[in-house]
């Protein structure tokens, strides 16, 4: 958890045992969360910035329908954080804009 | 409770807020009852395309029709911006229709001869075989057979087109009525009485039916045949890409914001639900045209109802029965608006200058 996020853990939350990246800086995970809850526990902030305005967003109804949380993950653009569980090692980019066409890893 | 108007429109879809906007500008007094947002709306389900290839090889009248409305496009945007202060996103850099069988690829070949005939030849176009297709658009699938390009061709954000003509109508003096559909319409003393499903009451001097299918529906109740049918439509959403696609065409366009929208489908019935083979099938089409395109997230899906006559063309009738009643329904709404906006409105007004529109009266249908 890091002093930055409005997020705290629960009482006995089990230790955060994953690393990640966030765009170089490691982000802590428990195993089975997703990596929406990681990214909001590590800082809160924006994690994309919209396509048509260029608006700030951060995870918003981590049930896969709001479609706020879109990160790269491990080269793939606009993936749902929500919808993704943390694994040790991720490679994660805020999505910064619209994709690009044939971006593939 | 009852409301009174100069001209009554039935449908505040683009048709409709087409004729009051251009009946609002020759000084009318105009009311527009709109229904309800379930209705079906082909104007919120639309593909968004300013389109004149293959449009009226068949008959002459709607190729001229056709041809005077994209021409007269950019003007209408520009006047419809400055009234609503909305960025329609028309661009008419022309459009490419791309076929992967090859007898279809020469049908239509001859059919925009035809056209170009209809029009003296004004209307340009090429028809390009693979390998000039690829020098022209590299990465062009390999199961494109040809095209066909119209320079004149375009597109346009219709959802934006529609919420402009809106805020235009409301700034030229247009009264909008909506959330409740029209049952009745009727001749009554000099004018005509409209009552709504909620009881509603609305008298008017002039009655313009653009009501889309609802007209099949209110349209024999002042004297029209009104024949026409839904078709239906499917078409998909992808996410949205910075890159900007190197071409448009009548199935695969990016709309401004940068998503792509794949459509075109047609098929005979009134159902609008949209279905998984038909989706399927947009999305080979899709890749089969463009590879790239398949790594794309497809994020929506739907299927829309065309609003067609027997034979494709508008009907613009007047009701012989009952001066002051109109008929006005197409299927290319969006292409058509700014004549609908215009010359359309001269020609409910019986104005001399008005153009001359026997061509799409219903009675065509009659004699066949």
């Amino acid at each position: 958890m890091n002093a930055a996020s409005r997020f705290r853990d629960a009482p006995g939350a089990a230790p955060r045992s994953l690393r990640l990246m966030l765009d170089g800086v490691p982000v802590l995970a428990r195993p089975g969360e997703s990596v929406a809850a990681a990214l909001l526990a590590h800082s809160g902030g924006a994690t994309r910035q919209t396509p048509v305005t260029g608006a700030g967003r951060a995870p918003y109804c981590m049930m896969g329908v709001c479609f706020d949380c879109l990160v790269t993950i491990d080269g793939h653009p606009n993936v749902q954080a929500c919808m993704v569980s943390a694994r040790e090692g991720m490679v994660i980019q805020r999505q910064i804009g619209a994709r690009r066409l044939g971006d593939q890893p | 409770m009852s409301a009174q108007a100069g001209t009554a429109i039935i449908g505040g879809g683009i048709v409709g807020l087409c004729v009051a906007l251009g009946l609002a500008a020759r000084g009318h007094e105009v009311l527009v009852l709109d229904g309800r947002d379930g209705d079906m709306r082909a104007s919120q389900g639309n593909f968004g395309l300013v389109w004149l290839q293959g449009k009226g090889a068949g008959y002459a009248p709607y190729a001229r029709w056709s041809f005077q409305a994209v021409q007269a496009w950019p003007d209408f945007a520009k006047c419809l911006s400055g009234l609503a202060d909305v960025d329609l996103a028309l661009c008419q850099q022309g459009g490419y229709e791309f076929f992967t069988d090859a007898a279809e690829y020469e049908a239509f070949g001859h059919d925009l001869h035809r056209q170009a005939n209809a029009l003296d030849d004004r209307l340009s176009f090429e028809l390009l075989n693979h390998a000039d297709l690829a020098a022209r658009l590299p990465g062009i699938g390999q199961r494109v057979v040809g095209a066909s390009f119209c320079p004149l061709d375009g597109h346009v954000n219709p959802l934006r087109l529609h919420f402009a003509l809106r805020q235009a109508c409301l700034a030229s003096g247009v009264r909008i009525t909506g959330g409740a559909s029209v049952v009745s319409v009727r001749p009554e003393g000099a004018g005509f009485a409209l009552l709504d499903e909620t009881g509603r009451q609305t008298r008017a001097s002039r009655v313009v039916l653009c009501a889309g299918l609802g007209a099949a529906h209110l349209g024999p109740q002042l004297g029209f045949r009104a024949p026409i049918r839904a078709q239906r439509g499917e078409l998909m959403i992808t996410e949205r890409v910075a890159d900007r696609l190197p071409f448009l065409s009548s199935t695969i366009r990016q709309v401004d914001e940068g998503g792509f929208q794949i459509g075109g489908t047609k098929a005979e019935t009134d159902c609008d639900t949209e279905t998984t083979t038909t989706m399927v099938g947009l999305a080979q089409h899709a890749v089969a045209v463009w590879s790239r395109l398949a790594d794309l997230r497809v994020l929506r899906s739907w299927a829309a109802l065309r609003v067609m006559t027997p034979d494709g063309y508008p009907i613009y009738q007047r009701s012989a029965d009952h001066p002051g009643a109109f008929l006005v329904t197409c299927h290319s709404g969006v292409t058509l608006a700014p004549l609908h906006a215009t010359r359309l409105a001269e020609w409910i007004d019986g104005d001399p200058a008005a153009p001359d529109l026997e061509a799409f009266d219903e009675r065509r249908f009659a004699l066949s």
